[in-house]
Parts: structure tokens; sequence; C-alpha cells
């Protein structure tokens, strides 16, 4: 079997006259549409802006750090910095990122549905978004927190007197807005696959976050009430976390992370759905081991609800919960490897071009993998003693959050923007930014891990001299890093306007939302379609474009 | 070096030789947590470079170039087996090993010598059970384990030594231990890993290790006179703890000689063994273990006495192998009268350190 490649010819591809884009017009139909795609690009921009200010965030705990000295800001401006940059990245950019934006627009095309299950309640999570975002804003511009972005008791609770109720509210209202996203999800790809669809016949993608969303909708809820529990306890003093008043201050920790461990994963599956899509895409091939690969995302939701007390290995746990969840920290960093080595193997007897998504897919293979390899080093109890705290969780961290979850997006966001606003991005430029990013990354994390094992400890607004040379380095590369991010912003705001008409299927991939209009119309499919075939039937599709053309409305 | 400009060179030399990659080995225990990450760091590297090869060479042979034609493959049992079997065996090496280590590192040797820590914001406090005080300091001897006992007065701390490779988080109301063999004599950094607030990067300091003579002039040099143990001994009169726990047959409360690691009977018939946090528990939290046979009518000192009053009191219960002194005491704070044999009485109130006042 085998699958020949004709992109198509993208200089007579015109914008279809109607799509979501245009269908209807001014402020009110976007704030109040219930079109899961019109809610992904309202998504889409919020976690643009809060993206860059996180970023701009970033780049001041760099500046500070260029040297020793705390000099730059005071210390707990330096604490506050750290703090919002944190809880911004992690609960309003990575959290919703993929799924959110990218998950939103296409869960329903996918399986084949005009929409989500709950458009309103889709549309109240975005707003439930906003809240949160608009709290922690609030939070920062009347003064800052400094917890940290773990919120650890008895620090949050009784021992600072900043905006610690306020962004605690920001981030629980936030939560809500992602469990009724997973809630979305689960109920849409349960209930409303198109005929046909068959659990295993659905792209990798939905896979992905069908686990995501089982994450999100079983362990929110825990954050959320931890949550509570720290602003009562600043409150009124209920004491569950006082060791004065016989409360364990433990307790927070294993609530906070009960909930923060799966959320590293609601943080990269999404990712990971994106990279299937995009490297059998451009390799024209069906994903390596699709069973596999499917049930490591479902592997990597269930253990990833055991393997929270590796965050306490340091803590006083027992010895025998050390070993137990050392133990299954090891076995939840089985799945992941079997998925690299699936894309890698992917690539075998492919027909493989590298478009702008699959340089950002390798990117992703190369950083996710040293993140994952870097955690088992501090799955392994001997050696996390050294780790924690250090550096070293900063590097591991970055590199499967930033290294694998952004570059994923990136990827994703590259991939279907022609599906999504109707023009390609321009290649050259976009080439440049995926290198850049690479390159940018490499220079700022990886002198972390040497940081690390040097015995640098995180959050420090001052360090020892002899930390200089390579902390020199990571700034320097935030800055690559930082014109790797601003280049895409640029280059998509103009090819809005500019950018060639891209056509139904410009990558020819087999994806249903590939075989719909770019940008798709309101309800996605004139017809329920009917699905006949596996998911990345390249065959399927060279029969299909010999045969009928793609119906476009107008 | 004409070429470039003295200024320049000097600001070169001098960054570089501040430019460290790899922290010193000065415990037992360094070299085999060294050993352990080259391995670690070994099987990344074989992983990486596999996972690179197959991207690298996949990508150059199968380019649509060279190859225009894919040839559609759904999978290999074989071969995932294969990937999944290796890490996983990789894995588990890393996980026993690891298991290892961290037992080595959490349980001292029985003959290690203590010294407490208290933790708060911003500082380390240091007692040495002789009754020298350190603060952000840490003297100890080479080729002697070390074991620290430690709690914080506040917030979550860590108490962390790179050269040492040791680390461990300093929790409020709760000992935490960890212990280390110094092996090179050298002045090394001590930080707190933790967040902590405002200072948190201000809370390091420096750990000392020291040859056994240097160490022992430095013990002489620096005692303050009391020992830790002397001073519990005063805070017991002080605090009263002596009207109870005399050990006389029909005292209040039981006898505390030779109580840390005994087996104590507690009032719901369970047993368990008598450790530092058990008697910190009991002088603040007497109701928390019951013991068998009494009456639950101790006090709460909760409030009264400070962390390091509380260390002493354990310190001074540790070394308790009679009641011998606690009944001098007694007699002695009953007749009123001094006496040289008895350094506990007179002006305990005055000389004991570790009471809060009020
Ligand atoms: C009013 C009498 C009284 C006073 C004063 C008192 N205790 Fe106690 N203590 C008791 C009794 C009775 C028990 C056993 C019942 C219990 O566990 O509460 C006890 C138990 C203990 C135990 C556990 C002993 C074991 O065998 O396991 C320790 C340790 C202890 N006390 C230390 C102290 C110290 C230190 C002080 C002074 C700061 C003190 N006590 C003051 C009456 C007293
Ligand atoms: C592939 C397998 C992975 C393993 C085995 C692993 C292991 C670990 C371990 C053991 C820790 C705790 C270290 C410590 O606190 O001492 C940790 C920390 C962390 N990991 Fe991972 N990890 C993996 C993947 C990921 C992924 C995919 C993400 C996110 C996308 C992630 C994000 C984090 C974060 C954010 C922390 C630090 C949290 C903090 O302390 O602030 N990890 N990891
Ligand atoms: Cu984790
Ligand atoms: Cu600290």
């Amino acid at each position: 079997m085998s699958t020949i490649v004709s992109l198509p010819d993208q200089s007579t591809a015109t914008l279809p006259k109607v799509s979501y884009l245009n269908k209807e017009y001014g402020l009110k139909s976007w704030l109040l549409t219930g079109d899961h795609k019109r809610i992904a690009i309202l998504y889409l921009i919020s976690i643009t802006f809060f993206f860059f200010i996180g970023g701009a965030m970033a780049g001041l705990i760099r500046l500070e750090l260029l040297t020793p000295a705390s000099d730059l800001m005071a210390a707990d401006t330096y604490n506050k910095v750290f703090t919002m940059h944190g809880i911004i990245m992690v609960f309003l950019f990575l959290v919703p990122s993929v799924p959110a934006t990218i998950g939103n627009f296409l869960i329903p095309i996918m399986v084949g549905a005009k929409d989500l299950a709950f458009p309103k309640i889709n549309l109240l999570s975005w707003y439930l978004y906003i809240a949160g975002g608009i709290l922690l804003m609030t939070a920062l511009i009347s003064g800052g927190v400094d917890t940290g972005w773990t919120f650890t008791t008895p620090l949050s609770t009784h021992y600072l007197n900043t905006h610690v109720i306020t962004a605690g509210l920001a981030v629980f209202v936030a939560g809500f807005s992602s469990i009724f996203t997973g809630l979305n999800f689960i109920v849409t790809i349960h209930r409303m696959r198109a005929p046909g669809m068959t659990w295993f016949r659905l792209p990798l993608f939905v896979w992905s976050h069908y686990a995501a969303s089982i994450l999100m909708v079983l362990g929110t809820p825990v954050l959320a009430i931890t949550l509570v529990l720290v602003i009562l306890e600043r409150t009124i003093g209920i004491g569950v976390f006082d060791p004065a008043k016989g409360g364990d201050p433990l307790l927070f920790q294993h609530l906070f992370w009960f909930y923060s461990h799966p959320a590293v994963y609601i943080m990269i599956l999404p990712g990971m759905g994106v990279i299937s899509e995009v490297i059998s895409t451009f390799s024209r091939k069906r994903v390596f081991g699709y069973t596999a690969v499917a049930f490591s995302s479902v592997a990597i939701a269930v253990f990833g609800f055991f393997v929270w007390a590796h965050h306490m290995f340091i803590m006083g746990v027992s010895n025998y919960s050390a070993l137990v969840f050392s133990l299954l920290t090891m076995l939840v960093a089985v799945p992941s490897a079997i998925k690299i080595f699936n894309w890698a193997a992917t690539l075998y007897k492919g027909s493989i071009t590298f478009e702008t998504p699959m340089l950002y897919a390798f990117g992703f293979m190369g950083l996710f993998t040293i993140g994952g390899l870097t955690g088992v080093f501090l799955g392994s109890l001997g050696m996390d003693i050294h780790l924690t705290e250090t550096y070293f969780i900063v590097a591991h961290f970055h590199f499967v959050m930033v290294g694998g979850m952004l570059m994923a997006y990136l990827s994703g966001v590259h991939f279907w923007w022609p599906k999504m606003t109707g023009r390609m991005y321009p290649e050259g430029l976009s080439k440049l930014a995926a290198v850049t990013t690479f390159i940018g990354f490499i220079l700022t994390f990886f002198p972390q891990f040497i940081l690390g094992y040097l015995g640098m400890p995180r959050r420090y607004a001052a360090y020892p001299p002899e930390f200089q040379v390579l902390n020199v380095f990571s700034t320097a590369g935030a800055s690559v890093l930082g014109v790797g991010y601003l280049l895409p912003l640029l280059y998509l705001t103009w090819s809005l306007k500019y950018g060639a008409i891209a056509g139904a299927n410009p990558w020819q991939a087999t994806g249903l939302e590939w075989q719909i209009q770019s940008p798709p119309l309101t309800e996605n499919f004139v017809e329920t379609p009917i699905v006949t075939h596996e998911a990345y039937d390249y065959e399927w599709l060279a029969h299909k474009t010999e045969h009928d053309e793609v119906e476009t409305v107008g | 070096m004409h070429f470039i400009s003295p200024v320049l060179w000097q600001f070169l030399i001098k960054w570089l030789t501040n430019f460290a990659i790899f922290p010193p080995e000065a415990s037992r225990i360094a070299p085999d947590v060294d050993a352990f990450y080259f391995y670690l760091i070994g099987i990344s590297v074989v992983g990486l470079v596999i996972v690179g090869l197959l991207v690298g060479v996949f990508s150059v042979r199968y380019r649509k170039e060279r190859n225009p034609e894919a040839t559609q493959i759904e999978g290999s049992t074989l071969l995932e087996a294969t990937w999944t079997i290796i890490p996983l065996a990789l894995f588990m090496v890393s996980f026993v090993w690891g298991a290892l280590l961290y037992f080595r590192i959490y349980n001292p040797p029985t003959n290690a010598m203590n010294v407490y820590v208290v933790g708060k914001q911003w500082m380390w406090k240091v007692e040495h059970p002789g009754g020298q005080h350190e603060i952000n300091s840490l003297h100890v001897p080479i080729n002697r384990p070390v074991q620290l006992t430690m709690i914080s007065q506040d917030v979550f701390h860590s108490f962390s030594i790179p050269a040492f490779r040791v680390k461990r988080e300093v929790i409020p109301g709760r000992y935490s231990t960890v212990w280390f063999e110094a092996t090179a004599p050298g002045t090394y950094h001590l930080f707190c890993t933790q967040y902590c607030g405002t200072l948190h990067s201000q809370m390091i300091g420096q750990v000392v290790a020291m040859t056994p003579d240097d160490y022992q002039a430095w013990i002489s040099g620096s005692t303050s006179g009391t020992s830790l143990a002397q001073n519990g001994e005063r805070l017991f009169a002080a605090l009263g703890c002596n009207s109870c726990h005399n050990g006389t047959p029909n005292a209040h409360g039981p006898s505390l000689a030779n109580v840390i690691g005994s087996q104590v009977q507690l009032a719901n018939g369970t047993y368990t063994t008598a450790t530092d946090a058990f008697v910190r528990d009991s002088i603040l939290n007497p109701t928390l273990h019951q013991v068998a046979g009494y009456a639950p009518i101790m006090p709460t000192y909760q409030g009264q006495v400070s962390e390091e009053g509380l260390i002493s009191l354990v310190e001074y219960i540790r070394r308790l192998d009679s009641n011998y002194r606690i009944d001098q005491t007694l007699n002695v704070s009953e007749t009123g009268a001094g006496s040289d044999a008895a350094p506990a009485s007179g002006t305990s109130t005055s000389t004991a350190s570790g009471m809060v006042k009020q």
C-alpha cells in the first residue's frame, strides 16, 4: 500500500463566501455566540493576551537574575513577579492553551458534530476564564501576591499580607472554566460522534483530549476545594492546615498535588494529540501503532492520579509511600516513552515534508524527551533529594511545559491556522520563528539543569556569584526566545489580511476537518458526514480527491 | 593579551574563575549520588540519541524528494513491546538504585551525633548539644556521622547542603531529620530551598566541615557555658515538670528516665515508641498520646516554651537515665537552700533560656 502526495494548487483556491467568521457581524455576535469555533477564537485572543503578560514577567525574572545581587527590584517585588508569572502561565495559559482553543475548534468537527454538546456552557466557560483573569489582574494591580503558584501553607495563610484571597479566587473561578470544557468534551465525544465514527476511528487528537478531560473533571474540583480551605483559613482561621490548631500543614501539600500532578498531564496530553496529527500529516502516514498511542493517553491519565506524592519526597512522607509513589512515577514515564517511539516510527517509510508545524513537532520531540527523562531523575528517590527545589526542577518542567506543550501549541496553531482563518501563514518567516524558539529554548533552560545540580535553589532573587555565568546564558537565551514568540504574533496577525488563500485542505490531511471548507460554516457540515474509513487513511483521501471535489457553499 | 582590552580581560578572568559546573563532593554519600546521576545521564543520552537518530535518519531517507510515495504500515507489536520493555527495565533500575540511596540518606546510623536546627523567617539557628549556638552557620567534624533534628518556628523551610547532596524539608510543628558524614574540610553553601517569603534568598549560610582537632578547638572556643541538657534541666524545674515527673511511687506523672526510645503503652492499649517528636507532642498537646495508667492532668505548655526551649527539654529527657537529680532538685527547691550539686536549683528561672516571655 502506498500513497502519493499531490498538494492542491493554492493559486486557484478561493475564500468561501459564507463562513463562521462572516455569518454574523458585530461585537455582540461574538460575545453571545454559542458557536464552538467563535468561542475558540475568543479563547485564542485571551490566552495570547495573558501569555504575553506572563512572558513579560518572565523577562523581568531573567533580567533580575543577570547579576547575583538582587538589584533590579526588591526581593518582595521579585517574589510577586515569579508568582504572577507562574499563576498566569499555568492557569491562564497552559491549562486552556490547546484544549480551549484548538480543541474547542476541532473536537466537534473531528467527531463529525455541529457543535459541542453544551454550547451555552462552553460560552460560560469562557466567561469564567475571563472572570478569573480579571480577578488575577485585580490582584496584580492592587499590589500583587507572593505565595508562589503553589500557594504553600502556612505561608499563604498566616504570613503574607498580599492579595492571596483575590488570587486564590481567580484560580478557583478559572478552574471551573476548565471543568466545563472537560465536561463538554467528554459528553461530545461519547454522544455526538457521526455515524460510522467508532472509538477506534477517532483521530488521536480526540483521544488525548478525552484523557485530558477526565483529568480536568476529576482533578480540578480538588484544587477548588483546597483553595477554598486556604481562603477560609486566612479569613476565619478554620485551622485545617494550621499545626497550632491541630491541623496538618502537609495535608495542603497532598491536596494541592493531588490536583497539580494530574494538571501537568492536563497541560501535556492535548499537546501530544497535536503532535500525532502533525507527524502523520507531514509524513503522509498512519500513526504507527494507533491503539498503543491511544491507550497510552488513557494510561497516563489513570496513573497520573497516583503519583502526586513524588512532589513530597523530602517532606517526610513515610518510606513505604515514598517507594510506592516512586515506582508509580516510573510507570507513568513509560507511556510517554512509547509515544515518542511511535511518532519516530511513523516517519519510517513516510513521504516527509518539513513545513512549520512539522518543525515545531520535531522541537517538541527533542525537548519533551529531555523533559520526560529528567522526570525520571526526579522520580528516583535518592536523586530527588539533591535535585528537588532547585533549578533542576525549573528546567525539568519548562522542558515539558514550554518545550513540550508550548511547542505543540504553536505547531497546532500553525497547522490549523489555514482552517481557522482560511489563510496561510508566511512559510519562510514561520520556519525562522520555529528554529529561533528551539535555539532560544535550549540556551535558556539547558544551563538550568547544571545550575540545579550545583544546588542553586529556585525562587531566589539573589544567588552566589559562581552561578552567574550559567545565569547569563539563560538570560541571553530568554531574549532569543522572546523574539521567537513575538514573530508569530506579528506574522499571524499580518496573514489575517495578506496571507495566501488556503483552500479546504492545503496539507492533504485526512481529518474530517480538512474535508470541509476553510474557514468552516457555522454548522460545520452541510449534512451529517458518514464515516467509512479509519483515521489517517491516506488511501481513502487519494481516492476521494480523484473522484469528487470538496463541497463549498455559496 | 594585547588584542583584548585589559579591563575586559580582567572581567573575563574574574567571571570564569567564578564559573562552576559541578558541585564539590564533600560527604560520604556524594560520590554515590553522583554515580547514580551519571547512570541517569547515561540512559538519557542514549535515549535522546536514539530518538534523534530515528528522526534524523528517517527525515533524510524518507523526505518527499527521495520517497514520493509513503508506504502505509499499521504498527508492529514486537517493536512496540521492545520499546515498552527496555525503557521500563531501565526505569526500574533507577527506581531500585534511587530507593537504596534514599534509605541511606534518610536513615541515620545509630552512632550519629545530634545537632538541632530551628528554621525561622529568615535565618537558621543551630543548637549544639554542648550549648554552642550558631546562626546561619553549622560547624561539623569530618568523618563522623552528624544527624540534624530540625523544626520550623513558622513556615516551611528546607535545609539544603548541595556539597553533601542532602536536603530535607523543615516543617512547622514537626521534627524532621537528615544526616551526613562530611569527608573534606572546607566551607560549603547552606541554602533554604523551600520558598518562605520575602527574604527566602537570604536564608543562606555556610557549613564548615573541620578536622576533628579543629572541631574540638571550635567546640571549646564557642561554648556558652550551659549545655542544652543543663538548660533543659533548668526549664524542667522552672516549668514545674518535676512536681509530677519525679519518679517517686506516688508521682502524678510517669517517670521520664530512659523514656526516649522505649515502648510506651497508651491509654487505648496500643504501644508506641517514644521519640523526640513524641516528647514534644506530650509537652504541647498532652492529650494527643495519653499514657496508660495516668489521669489526663498534665497541662499544655503551648505558647510557653519556644522551639529552642523544647529542644533543650527533649535533650534533657533524652539524657535522663535516673530520677536522682530530679529528686535532688525537688528537695533543694522545697527547702529553699542553694546547692552546688544541683545546677538546676536556685536562680533556675532567670538563667533558663527558652521560656516564652508573657
Ligand atoms: C500536673 C502534672 C504534670 C506536669 C506539671 C507535667 N506533666 Fe508530663 N505528664 C503528666 C501525666 C499525668 C502524664 C501521663 C498522661 C499523659 O500522657 O497525659 C504525663 C506525660 C508526660 C510525658 C509522656 C511520658 C511517657 O511516659 O510517655 C512526657 C514526655 C511529659 N509528660 C513531659 C513533661 C514535661 C517536659 C513537663 C514540663 C514542661 C511536664 N510533663 C509537666 C503530668 C504532668
Ligand atoms: C514524563 C514523565 C514525567 C515524570 C516522570 C515527571 C516527574 C516529576 C517529578 C518526580 C517531579 C517532582 C520533583 C520534585 O518536586 O522534587 C516533577 C515536577 C514537575 N513536573 Fe514532572 N514529570 C513528568 C512529566 C511532566 C510533564 C508532562 C509536565 C507538564 C507538562 C511536568 C511538569 C512538572 C512540574 C510543573 C513540576 C514542578 C512543580 C513545582 O514544584 O512547582 N512533568 N516531575
Ligand atoms: Cu508530578
Ligand atoms: Cu526559604
